[in-house]
């Protein structure tokens, strides 16, 4: 495995330490060798225990990040039906980045450092989050386009090398691909609606389709950590074949939909047996990855905001907490 | 009312709704009611519309007006309440609160189409396109949201109100509202503990979160009583056996609401560093007569813009 060499063990190390070293290193790559688990408790490589926290942690924050525009739109619905879909859709949201930050707290970081990261500006979570949710269209592309992304990136984790990432991906490719079809339900509806409606729908995934190509991550050629994840059994496929593979099913149910993408370069290249779709603007996806997206600042803003004005009642409940327990204990 | 009426829905079975107390002049013999039910077959706002479609539930005018008041209370509620999502202090009260406003939700959408049912009226219809002095929400349920003690304050007499309505209207002689309640008596009762836990850790946890609940309950209890107001209707609604005049809850929701306050530490003189809720003025009320608080325009506002810029639309 590629794994191999690319631990050295540190000299400075007493014997028995470096013995036991390299032990954890030989179970480490035998695990990964049989495409087994580790566990929490296993020995790991640290950069392996470093790009899971950095992977984990970033998915969990983009779960959080991610509530924010479809909250945008709770108060709106346009039915109470939809209304109700909708809230217990960002409701699971909050459930996927617990599940996440308890399975990034096995790897040794607590949720309130991971969430002052995120508030600091010292954590990343998905670009795509930093575009607007402008009309209720938008609720419909997000859950049709960015969560069936998301499920196609997703649902090979469930198959990730470390145990809690993959059984908390179980769960949430369950409810994701529950989001998926009410995202492609909600457009449906508009697109058999009135031409406002279906004016709505259209414009709405001609704004999203882009950015959720873009959140596979960029092309092979450059993208350094991916032959590292692959070779550790976090990630199974590249980039651009996951990518490839969300084009050939969005090409499939926007006929359905009786809407279309806004991408005449799309095509089933017979040779290689894959999808194609024509040129993304990288550059515009580094910008927003850099801060410069529509909705940056205001993200990260609501999340502070949040944070620090709930610092009260999650002190109160410490001290509440802390009393009771002394209580206990004279008692 | 009757323990022996029947209902239309898939709802009988074994479930755990106790009818401890008799509604207004209830036999209250919970045990043989055909309103309990179990979580698998729980009452949903679309079989509601399915049985109203089918012609085999219509209510009369009073329990339509009767229905449209709860309705209007948890759906005012729910809208305050989904505010919360990804704002809340930490992610488990983002789901806590979120699961509570969709608790209302329901509840809201299946009053709102039992009452369409008598106007020919959908519940989205009721919703989104009356306005705002035809709602029947009372004060209570319109305040804003303010900080999370003024929520939880809000929050704390509102489920101990409801839980007492609710648990008489599992007798009611009207099988579709008994059969409301007793599906939102389970979760209202979820709503209780919740809020009153909050209510024990903010009066217990530092000064700042003390001063703060002491805050949001001298907002809130101004509009107390016109929770438990009765009015002709209540009076009609309770003689028919359908309905309960809100004033037969009082008592036990401030016995109820009065142990916890106590274990809190709240129950004293405001000068004494409680409450002091028997000096605080009521407010004269009036949503059950389309007079509203200042705010319910704004929710209304909200609420309504999308679903009114596309008349006749379906979504």
């Amino acid at each position: 495995m590629a794994s191999q060499n690319l631990q050295s063990v540190p000299a400075e190390l007493s014997p028995e330490e470096q013995e036991r070293e390299r032990a954890g290193q030989a179970y480490f790559d035998r695990i990964i060798a049989e495409d087994s688990r580790i566990e929490p408790r296993d020995w790991m490589p640290e950069a392996y225990r470093r790009t899971l926290l950095r992977q984990v942690s970033q998915h969990a924050h983009s779960e959080i990040i991610g509530m924010q525009p479809e909250a945008n739109w709770i108060s709106r619905a346009p039915s109470l039906k939809r209304k109700a879909i909708l809230m217990a859709k960002v409701q699971d949201e909050a459930g996927h980045g617990l599940y996440l930050y308890s399975a990034a707290e096995t790897l040794g970081q607590s949720r309130d450092k991971m969430m002052q990261d995120l508030i600091d500006g010292k954590a990343r979570y998905s670009s795509i989050f930093n575009y607007p949710a402008v009309s209720w269209a938008d609720m419909g592309a997000i859950g049709w386009l960015v969560d069936g992304a998301a499920i196609c990136n997703q649902v090979p984790l469930c198959r990730a090398s470390y145990g809690p990432y993959g059984r908390a991906m179980v769960r949430i490719c369950k409810e994701e691909s529950f989001h998926q079809r009410q995202g492609f339900e909600i457009l449906l509806e508009l697109s058999n609606g009135t031409p406002a409606q279906k004016q709505m729908a259209q414009d709405a995934v001609n704004r999203w389709y882009a950015p959720a190509l873009m959140m596979f991550g960029p092309p092979d050629d450059d993208s350094p950590n991916s032959k590292q994840s692959m070779a550790w059994n976090i990630k199974r496929f590249s980039n651009d074949e996951l990518r490839s593979r969300f084009v050939g099913m969005m090409v499939e149910q926007v006929k359905v939909l009786g809407l279309s993408l806004p991408d005449p370069d799309i095509r089933f290249n017979e040779e290689t047996k894959k999808w194609e779709h024509g040129p993304l603007d990288w550059n515009e996806f580094k910008d927003v990855l850099a801060g410069k997206g529509p909705c940056n600042a205001q993200r990260m803003e609501r999340r502070r905001q949040a944070h620090e004005d709930g610092a009260w009642v999650r002190e109160a409940a410490a001290a509440y907490a802390a009393k009771q327990a002394q209580k206990e204990h004279a008692a | 009312m009757t323990s022996e009426h029947s209902t239309d829905f898939a709802i009988e079975g074994h479930g755990d709704i106790s009818v401890g107390v008799s509604g207004a002049g209830a036999s209250g013999d919970g045990s043989a009611s055909a309103t309990r039910i179990t979580p698998g077959n729980a009452l949903r706002p679309e079989d509601i519309a399915l049985e109203v479609r089918r012609g085999t539930v219509r209510p009369g005018e009073d329990v339509a007006e009767y229905a449209l008041r709860l309705g209007d209370d948890a759906l005012i509620l729910a809208q305050r309440l989904g505010h919360w999502i990804s704002r809340a202090p930490e992610l488990e009260e983002d789901i806590a609160l979120g699961n509570i406003a969709l608790d209302q939700l329901g509840h809201a959408r299946s009053f709102l189409t039992y009452a369409g049912a008598h106007w020919d009226k959908s519940e989205d219809e009721l919703a989104y396109f009356r306005r705002e002095p035809e709602f029947r929400s009372a004060h209570l349920f319109e305040q804003p949201n303010g900080d999370f003690a003024v929520t939880i304050a809000r929050q704390f007499i509102v489920s101990y109100y409801q839980f007492e309505l609710y648990e008489r209207l599992t007798g009611s002689a009207d099988a579709t509202i008994a059969a409301i309640a007793a599906k939102a008596l389970k979760e209202v009762d979820y709503h209780r503990d919740h809020s009153a836990q909050w209510v024990l850790r903010l009066a217990g946890g530092t000064e700042e979160s003390r001063r703060r609940i002491i805050r949001g309950f001298r907002l809130l209890w101004p509009y107390v009583d016109e929770i438990f107001e009765d009015d002709e209707l209540t009076a009609r609604l309770a003689e028919a056996g359908t309905g309960v005049q809100p004033s037969t809850l009082r008592e036990d929701f401030d016995r109820l609401t009065g142990e916890v306050l106590a274990e809190a530490g709240l129950a004293g003189e405001y000068a004494e560093g409680g409450l002091g809720l028997d000096r605080i003025p009521q407010s004269l009320g009036g949503g059950r007569r389309g007079k509203h608080s200042e705010h319910l325009g704004f929710v209304l506002a909200e609420m309504q813009v999308l679903a009114r810029e596309h008349p006749g639309a379906s979504w």
